[in-house]
């Protein structure tokens, strides 16, 4: 191979993943799919461990009928794959009357996942509080509520964290599965800037947006998990 | 210093010298000895932070000392042509949290490295796992897990576990300090018989009482130095050293 | 009621796309069978990689990981699939999705093993040790054990979540098994595929992820 041919390798590689024509032509557009992804993945987030905290929380009162049916979503959300859910809401749901934007499919459907899994996370963490507790803040005369509410949930929140951490980075890395039905976050716009223009500029830009939202997270995951193992010890 | 062809053959079986070892900015061993005869049992005994169990540790080279020289029947440990595998085969180690592994039946526990190091056929191996069970006083318990063992028991098949690859010599350290006092006596019990049958072993543990009736050399350590050495009767009721006398009536009350 | 069991729960469609289903059924289970255990094994390298003394194997290794779980698994199934061709790379899609996903899947497992691994107390390496067995012998047969022994329900819950990473093959046309209920549900204008793809999804899982759930409350 001539050192002339390794330079024109190089230039096609540069000029195929790092164009800074293209990257300047569907910059803006592909930023914009940032902010969807944002704030899509902050819904997703909030509503999901909200939902599976109160859950939880829910099933510690130890009511039969609604702890049943606690663990069968919780069950079947864990287990499926969130695409096949996604699907089922955005092409079944309109043929019985339910139309839904595709946003608020994807929102809905990660929403669900996440919820199951941060039931599961808190409800373990309300299991491994020792039972001296409950005893201990009941013989000071505090309800059934009180104690929950400020003795073992603090406890148990405190357990679940780096678990839920992780969980909700790798659940809301998902939102990327909008792109199979039209919503407009990073990978959808990054494969529409992709077919028009001819050039893996813009899935190089999208593969770096979503590593740059994400490894922030992923650095905090990691910083929580050592903290959280420090305090053990 | 010259490497003679044919070294003088030592009197000691372990012969540790000018042992140094610092952890960061600390200096935990400062140029220590340590010298054993065959089918002796030395007693290392100190304040806590002395240094013992990082020479115990230093003398198997599971903690790499800084400089010195560590020679085992004849072969510099230190030397980098040395077979630290094959030394440590014959350098036993009994801790004071036993590190029994939890995933193997006692069984297991003591045929490990007999088969894998010794490369013992599985047959051989159990065989010679019996006989350690017997000599320890739990033949029954081959097929228990660690878990389901008492202390005392579970520190029984620790020195079992060393016991079974022959060892020259055994390092113990701090034998008997994570158990319950009632436990204790089974566990010098055995050290006691493996004294009687010869075996060489270097012991870290305040166990004085034991120490005055059952060690042959008794070396005090403070601050990472050899402050005295001696026999029990002389270490214990005739110091020689202040340091040695505070220590020991610390040790007392 | 007799709407939503028409579209959703439709028998008539759903025995005639079954036998379409179980080729891409096939498919799944085939993706799964070499995705798994060479995602189990290359944990293991990795995890040796991210907790090794020497720092220049250390720090790419943890900096690697770390991308890669910031990194979208579809994301990176689209970049070798439809970016590497335009350097005259040409992936079969078969080969991309194992690709994407082993490295993906890798990352994630080996970060399993790791956490295994730092739970096992440093007392057994070194017991190991003072009895003459190698380092390689010593992670074999001691303290690795204990790692996967302590991590079991993480590894199970994170091969759950790689079959379920498998369905992102359909979206570049592998025939896996929601691939072929989608493909159905649009020739069949009926949702009842779908349905059926995600019960057999459930008889899949549900079984592991109810053990998971036993496994970690006894913990
Ligand atoms: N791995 C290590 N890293 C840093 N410092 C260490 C390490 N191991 C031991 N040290 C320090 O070295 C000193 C001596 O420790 P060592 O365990 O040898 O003492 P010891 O005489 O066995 O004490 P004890 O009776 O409490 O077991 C202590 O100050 C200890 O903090
Ligand atoms: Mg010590």
């Amino acid at each position: 191979m001539t050192a002339a041919d390794a330079m024109s390798n190089w230039d096609r590689f540069v000029f195929t993943f790092f164009n800074a024509d293209i990257a300047t032509k569907y910059g803006w557009e592909i930023l914009q799919g940032a902010g969807v992804t944002i704030l899509a993945g902050l819904a997703v987030v909030i509503t999901g461990i909200g939902a599976g905290f109160g859950l939880a929380a829910l099933r510690a009162i130890g009511w039969k009928p609604v702890n049943f049916f606690i663990i069968v979503f919780v069950d079947i959300f864990r287990s499926l794959p969130p695409l096949a859910i996604i699907l089922v809401l955005f092409f079944g749901f309109p043929n019985i009357g339910i139309v839904l934007p595709s946003l608020i499919v994807l929102w809905m459907s990660l929403g669900a996942v996440l919820a199951a899994f941060a039931e599961e996370i808190f409800w373990a963490g309300i299991t491994s509080v020792p039972k001296g507790q409950w005893l201990a803040a009941r013989s000071t005369g505090l309800t059934f509520a009180q104690t929950l509410r400020y003795v073992i949930l603090p406890q148990a929140v405190r357990l679940g964290i780096p678990p839920l951490t992780n969980r909700a980075i790798s659940i809301t890395k998902n939102l990327a599965l909008g792109s199979a039905i039209g919503v407009n976050e990073i990978l959808g716009r990054a494969n529409s800037a992709l077919s028009m223009s001819a050039n893996a500029t813009p899935l190089t830009m999208g593969a770096l947006l979503y590593v740059l939202v994400f490894i922030p997270l992923v650095i905090a995951s990691r910083t929580l998990e050592r903290n959280y193992r420090w305090g053990e010890h | 210093m010259s490497s003679t062809a044919a070294a003088p053959v030592s009197r000691y079986l372990l012969e540790a010298r000018g042992v140094r070892k610092s952890f960061g900015p600390t200096e935990v061993l400062k140029g220590v000895d340590l010298l054993v005869e065959p089918g002796k049992l030395v007693f290392l005994i100190g304040p806590s932070g002395s240094g013992k169990s990082t020479l115990l540790r230093c003398c198997n080279r599971l903690e790499e000392p800084d400089s010195g020289s560590i020679i085992m029947d004849d072969v510099d440990l230190l030397s980098p042509r040395a077979d630290i595998n094959a030394a440590r085969r014959q350098i036993g180690m009994v801790f004071q949290s036993f590190n029994l592994y939890p995933h193997l039946t006692v069984q297991k526990n003591i045929t490990l490295a007999l088969r894998k190091v010794v490369g013992m056929s599985t047959a051989d191996a159990n065989a010679r796992a019996a006989e350690m069970l017997a000599l320890v006083g739990l033949p029954d318990k081959a097929a228990s897990y660690p878990a389901q063992l008492s202390g005392g028991q579970q520190q029984r098949i620790g020195i079992a576990r060393s016991l079974a690859l022959n060892p020259k010599i055994i390092l113990m350290d701090e034998p008997t300090s994570a158990l319950d006092p009632e436990l204790v006596g089974s566990v010098l019990a055995v050290v006691k018989d493996l004294r009687d049958r010869g075996i060489t072993m270097v012991i870290a543990s305040h166990e004085m009482n034991f120490a005055r009736e059952a060690a042959d050399k008794v070396v005090f350590l403070d601050g990472g130095l050899v402050i005295e050495e001696g026999c029990a009767e002389d270490i214990f009721l005739r110091p020689q050293e202040d340091r040695t006398r505070r220590f020991l009536a610390q040790i007392r009350h | 009621m007799e709407q939503f069991t028409q579209e959703f729960f439709n028998l008539d469609v759903m025995a005639k796309v079954a036998p379409f289903l179980l080729q891409g059924l096939l498919q799944t289970l085939l993706l799964c069978s070499f995705l798994i255990p060479i995602g189990l094994v290359s944990g293991i390298l990795v995890m040796l990689l991210t907790t090794s003394p020497y720092r220049l194997l250390r720090w790419p290794a943890i900096v690697a990981v770390d991308f890669f779980r910031a990194f979208p698994p579809l994301v990176l199934l689209v970049f070798v699939y439809a970016g590497l061709p335009f350097i005259g790379l040409r992936v079969p899609a078969l080969v991309a999705v194992a690709v994407a996903f082993l490295i993906n899947s890798a990352s994630y497992y080996g970060e399993i093993y790791r956490a295994g691994m730092v739970s096992v107390p440093k007392g057994q390496r070194e017991a190991a040790r003072s009895t003459g067995l190698s380092a390689t012998q010593t992670l074999l047969y001691v303290t690795l054990p204990q790692a996967i022994r302590n991590v079991l329900p993480d590894l199970l819950s994170n091969t759950v979540e790689l079959v379920k990473l498998t369905t992102l093959a359909s979206v570049i046309s592998v025939p896996e098994l929601l691939h072929s209920a989608n493909l159905a549900r649009s020739l069949t204008y009926n949702s009842s595929p779908l349905i059926l793809a995600a019960i057999i999804y459930l008889l899949l899982l549900l079984p592991v992820v109810r053990l998971i759930a036993r496994l970690e409350h006894r913990l």
